[in-house]
């Protein structure tokens, strides 16, 4: 592991070099440990793909004894199994006003729209973290045959529900926020809700399938 | 139930409180007062605890009445508040009449004003904060910026609250820097000398695009070109990080909550209150300090904000 200060108030712990399931293991032991036994300085954790970053009172202690504590907090974790992964399915009109640069994904690697609907809903996914926004998981591997870069400059407002694709990424837009993700569908589903007790739909760790849906399905979802 | 009305917002008006750390694994960022200094010194003037939600005022404030009275203080940027055409008096606490009127204008100084009411601003709260998180339509009232006809809840005030001022010694710890001090980000050592020399000694503009998730710097423009490729991850409050075209952002209180550019410093914590300051067009630099000094100015900052002796004539 290597720790490095991020600011006055926090240090990146780094569990890996590479995107992929034994960093991700090792960021979720970690995590759920310090969500077990806090240490009194801690005031916020964000797991990513391959590091924790850690915020702590710097009234309570400083950047020596914070590090001692994530490094002693780490050695423990190896004896811990990772907690076991619930599956959320989440239904997904593609295509249409819901997807607008499914075409475009479809042309620029040979396909037609509907085999990149089906490489998309074939696969599980894994919930590397939640970030960016309040409940939004970024979700991998996308399969390479699919993999598409960002838009070159961002859409000043994704609609809530879109399903969005970027490098070897996919990811369900929770809220309206502005994006540079390239749009494959929307969901009907509300992703994050705060009277909700688990606000967002996936959290760290879930297994993700996409089922596609028609428009009247989307429809009645919606109402339902 | 005493109540405060909206008869006009002004540019942005929010509830804010202290915000709600700790939610990083759900993709919540803290939100917050962007000054929360200035909010914690309203909240004392008017013998509130320090984290009891008030209104921040962006820029250009509105007008708000008090049907039944109410007490109040005035903090942060100065936007010419007045009460019956007679201006009032910031940083002091103050009892106004039931059926007053209270119009700001436009800022004379600073980017942000805070309206602190003894008693605070009452609404729902969300993950354990009032604090509104705009981006996000969150917390605070309808998760968005006040509208004209809104009607906002005022709590109970504890009894007979002392008038008081600020006094120029707290005045003077507490203001406004264009230094702003930072230690080095978690990507630092990705520039290369000559560039990290641009930054510390430069002078950047704040701007016009720049809100409560991030201030955009203008100026000369960064080498943002790293070698690396950089591999999303968790960002904190005060992150400097630059993007592919050189271009700095200060993340700030509604800030994403991670992210894939190079981080280069990262603003202190004694600090980030003045980022909440900063307008559009103003110009800042940036000063390079030990994580240690950084820990002391903090402590001594926190030590002077919890000694009401030392803050209050």
């Amino acid at each position: 592991m290597k720790v490095r200060a991020a600011s006055d108030q926090a240090i990146l712990a780094y569990l890996g070099e590479e995107i992929g399931q034994a960093a991700h293991e090792r960021v979720l032991k970690l995590l759920r440990l310090l969500q077990q036994e806090p240490p009194r300085w801690i005031r916020n954790v964000q797991p990513a793909y391959c590091s924790l970053l850690v915020n702590f009172d710097i009234s309570l202690a400083d950047h020596v004894e914070v590090e001692e504590t994530i490094r002693s907090y780490e050695q423990r974790t190896e004896k811990h199994r990772a907690p076991k992964a619930s599956t959320v399915e989440i239904p997904v009109c593609y295509g249409g006003e819901f997807g607008p640069d499914l075409d475009e994904v479809a042309a620029v690697h040979g396909l037609k729209p509907a085999q990149v609907i089906e490489v998309h809903s074939s696969e599980t996914y894994h919930a590397y973290f939640l970030g960016f926004a309040p409940g939004f998981a970024y979700l991998g591997d996308l399969p390479a045959a699919i993999a598409t870069p960002r838009l070159s400059s961002p859409r000043k407002r994704v609609p809530a529900g879109s399903v969005g694709i970027a490098g070897r990424q996919t990811a369900v837009y929770p809220m309206a926020t502005p994006g540079a993700w390239r749009l494959l569908g929307r969901t009907p589903l509300r992703m994050f809700r705060a009277d909700r007790k688990m606000m967002g739909l996936i959290s760290i760790g879930d297994q993700v399938r996409f089922r596609p849906i028609t428009n009247r399905e989307f429809g009645e979802l919606e109402r339902g | 139930m005493s109540s405060l009305l909206v008869e006009s917002a002004g540019l942005q008006t929010t509830v804010q409180d202290l915000g709600r750390p700790g939610f990083g694994p759900e993709g919540v960022s803290a939100s917050g007062a962007a000054d929360p200094v200035a909010l914690r010194l309203g909240n004392l003037l008017v013998e509130n605890q320090p984290g009891v939600a008030g209104l921040e005022l962006t820029l250009v404030g509105g007008s708000f009445v008090f049907p039944d009275g109410a007490v109040i203080a005035l903090t942060g940027a100065d936007l010419g508040a007045t009460v019956n055409g007679r201006p009032l008096e910031m940083w002091a606490s103050h009892t106004l009449e039931p059926g007053t009127k209270l119009m700001f204008g436009a800022t004379r100084n600073f980017a942000r004003g805070y309206l602190a009411i003894a008693g605070g601003i009452q609404v729902d709260p969300f993950l354990g904060s009032a604090s509104t998180h705009v981006l996000s339509g969150l917390g605070g009232f309808e998760g968005r910026a006040l509208r004209k006809g809104d009607r906002l809840r005022i709590g109970r005030a504890s009894k007979n609250v002392r008038r008081r001022r600020i006094t120029l010694a707290a005045l003077y710890a507490f203001k406004p820097r264009k230094v702003l001090r930072v230690t080095e980000g978690p990507q630092a050592d990705w520039f290369s000398e000559t560039t990290k020399q641009v930054f510390y000694r430069d002078v950047f503009r704040v701007s016009e695009e720049s809100d409560r998730v991030g201030l955009r710097l203008e100026g000369t423009a960064l080498d943002g070109s790293t070698a690396r490729e950089m591999i999303t991850e968790g960002v904190s409050l005060g992150a400097v990080q630059v993007t592919p075209s050189g271009q700095p952002i200060i993340l700030f209180v509604e800030q994403q909550t991670t992210g894939g550019y190079p981080k280069i410093a990262n603003i202190i914590a004694a600090d980030l209150h003045r980022i909440g300051q900063l307008r559009p067009r103003a110009e800042i630099r940036f000063q390079r300090t030990s994580l240690a000094v950084a820990r002391s100015l903090w402590i001594e900052q926190e030590r002077l904000l919890n000694e009401p002796e030392q803050l209050f004539t």
